[in-house]
């Protein structure tokens, strides 16, 4: 039993945030003629205090996703639910609510912040949306606990302008801000990207220790291993599909797609050579190149040799809690005993 | 020796006074050698990579000496340095994809670049393209404008562009930042293999990445606010590295099979110091757990094993 909700039928315990069939299609062209389809048919559930890596390239639709779960950008086609309530289409006072359970954090933090304010001015625009009423003091308190949170010392950071902090700081602090709401679920899109190596893992470790408090959080990464290090489940995402997921130690103990052989093939390691990792997983050339496309030459993205999945492709469990995208007839021939047992 | 570097100092101006962004620094580079340039922001690597193509803006050259093979570089004469760049030594910028003159197709850009150093267009073009091709160009990206091209096309199209004169020393900044994993690994295999075929020399791949380092680097420097941590192999740096800095450095990075439940990896707490007035003495001091006394007076950077060098008066 997946419990992802392939197809269609979640495990009847009501996850926290669950995706059904999800697609989100783009109009594009001078009159909007044309169309392009960033995000297909994906659907996956995160439980709480449950950490979910979503992997992909660019164009891959991470991004897009997490924006129609933050309710930034309405969904095409299928459904997405938070406690088990539909969230697709909800507005006013109920979407206030949502805000208040769910939040985001993104890629570049000097961004989000107005440079001619204070940093700890987004704290104080929570409380005119979400707190009006509470004192001063209870306030002050609050913040005092949700930096505590983040590990983050109140006089070093508070009054302070954003060009005076690190973007480590900022990072937390953001993820500070969305704590004052309490919120169930954080999508936390590319936050470590911009950061310096020293201060990653940081706002990684945060992220872990706010998973064990019951927090569910859908880490949004082009970087493996930042997803191995903190995420239960792991989906890879390729041109809006979806064409591995499952337990994150199956996911890159036993990589199965090609595109997600070479992912990891193609992350540089620090013990490891790429030709030890080729010969490990086995990533033949011949094997995962589209010669049509090869032939043209001037391909955008390397990964764009790899012959792309077909319409009528299906998600299958290659074992469990490991769900792979095949054609129908390699779906077929597929004995998830023999796949489990490569693991060995 | 390829590249030879004496006690560079380069400064920014600013009107609180001078920022003492690369302050001493004393290192060679063997023909050959790809040398990887490493550590975070504010480290002082992006103006050192800088400094030696162009001081431009507010940066002020205040003393040391720079030299390729054997001929002293006046790089803080900026005419003068006209005659070595794009010929004798050239850089991949960062934001490479931003560095082409949207309002001319590459071909031309290309054409007017190489009649401006005096070479002719036409004698070129034949090595241009196998090169383009080389990097998995068509040649009709001649005929396009940079916007035409994806970020990881504009990418490659500057490294053949960079490199087409056979620089002795090429520096590469952050050229694998903005990319994709796969089409990171591409760009950084071409570097070795522009190596390999002698299209350049040396190389200084500036990058925070260390793992792309390790790939692709035979040696790497590691930068600490200013100043030269420690420099060997690659191979050393990330199994053995001999400073406080860099040994944290290294076992702060998570790794493909390195799980928060499995192994819980610590960063290293504090900040680099600012560097308009910086402390005396050795610059990590406040954030390094093995600091005394002597780390009040500044470490020299030394060999401690052949090849093998550091600042730290822990490891002398």
């Amino acid at each position: 039993m997946s419990g992802y909700g392939t197809d269609g039928q979640g495990n009847g315990e009501g996850g926290l945030l669950k995706l059904d069939h999800v697609s989100k299609v783009f109009s594009t062209g001078t009159f909007g003629g044309k169309q392009m389809t960033a995000v297909r048919d994906v659907s996956f559930e995160v439980k709480p205090g449950e950490v979910m890596s979503v992997i992909g390239e660019s164009g891959s639709g991470k991004s897009t996703i997490g924006r129609m779960i933050l309710r930034l950008s309405p969904i095409t086609k299928g459904q997405i639910t938070f406690n088990g309530k539909d969230i697709s289409s909800i507005r006013g006072r109920a979407l206030k609510r949502y805000r208040h359970d769910v939040q985001g954090v993104f890629q570049d933090p000097f961004s989000s912040y107005n440079p001619i304010f204070k940093a700890d001015r987004v704290f104080a625009m929570i409380k005119s949306e979400f707190f009006p009423g509470m004192s001063g003091p209870e306030w002050r308190n609050k913040i005092g606990l949700a930096l505590e949170a983040v590990t983050l010392d109140p006089p070093q950071v508070l009054n302070k302008y954003p060009h005076q902090l690190s973007g480590g700081q900022l990072q937390r602090l953001l993820i500070a801000r969305a704590l004052l709401l309490d919120i169930q679920f954080l999508v936390a899109d590319e936050i470590i990207s911009m950061l310096d190596a020293s201060t990653r893992i940081d706002v990684l470790n945060l992220l872990a220790d706010l998973k064990g408090r019951g927090l569910g959080i859908m880490f949004i990464t082009h970087d493996l291993s930042l997803g191995n290090y903190i995420s239960e489940k792991t989906v890879i995402l390729r041109r809006g599909l979806i064409v591995e997921m499952g337990a994150t130690g199956k996911v890159f103990g036993n990589p199965t797609h090609p595109y997600t052989k070479m992912l990891l093939a193609s992350v540089p390691q620090l013990h490891r050579k790429w030709e030890e990792i080729a010969e490990e997983l086995k990533v033949s050339e011949t094997v995962l190149i589209d010669r049509e496309a090869a032939a043209k030459k001037a391909y955008e993205t390397v990964s764009e040799i790899l012959a792309p999945d077909a319409d009528d492709s299906v998600l299958v469990e290659a074992e469990p809690d490991h769900l792979v995208r095949f054609s129908p007839e390699e779906a077929r021939t597929i004995e998830p005993a023999a796949v489990a047992g490569k693991a060995e | 020796m390829s590249l030879q570097i004496e006690n560079l100092r380069v400064y920014y101006r600013t009107l609180a006074g001078d920022v003492q962004a690369l302050d001493g620094v004393t290192f060679d580079i063997a023909d050959g050698e790809i040398m990887g340039l490493a550590g975070e922001s504010g480290c002082g690597k992006s103006t050192l990579g800088n400094s030696l193509i162009a001081l431009t803006g507010r940066m002020k050259y205040v003393e040391g000496k720079v030299a390729l093979d054997s001929k002293d570089l006046p790089i803080w004469d900026f005419e003068e340095m006209n005659r070595y760049r794009f010929k004798d030594l050239s850089i991949i910028p960062q934001y490479a994809m931003s560095a082409m003159n949207p309002t001319r197709k590459i071909g031309r850009m290309t054409g007017e670049l190489l009649e401006s150093r005096g070479v002719s267009h036409k004698e070129v073009l034949p090595e241009l393209r196998r090169r383009l091709e080389l990097v998995g160009l068509s040649e009709d990206v001649l005929n396009l404008y940079p916007i035409e091209l994806s970020g990881g096309m504009k990418q490659r199209a500057v490294m053949v562009i960079s490199t087409l004169l056979d620089p002795s020393l090429l520096i590469a900044d952050e050229i694998t930042s903005a990319l994709d994993v796969s089409t990171q690994k591409a760009v950084a295999e071409m570097l070795v293999e522009f190596r390999e075929r002698g299209y350049v020399k040396s190389m200084i791949v500036i990058t925070h990445d260390i793992s792309i380092l390790y790939q692709v680097a035979d040696t790497i420097l590691v930068m600490y606010a200013g100043k030269l941590a420690e420099k060997a192999s690659a191979e050393t740096i990330i199994n053995s590295p001999r400073h406080p800095y860099t040994r944290l450095l290294i076992s702060s990075l998570p790794e493909v099979g390195v799980t928060y439940t499995g192994k819980r990896l610590e960063g290293i707490a504090g900040t680099p110091p600012a560097l308009l007035n910086p402390p005396t003495g050795c610059r990590f001091r406040d954030r390094c757990p093995f600091a005394f006394e002597k780390c009040l007076e500044e470490p020299p950077f030394i060999e401690v094993d052949p090849g093998h060098y550091t600042a730290c008066w822990k490891e002398i």
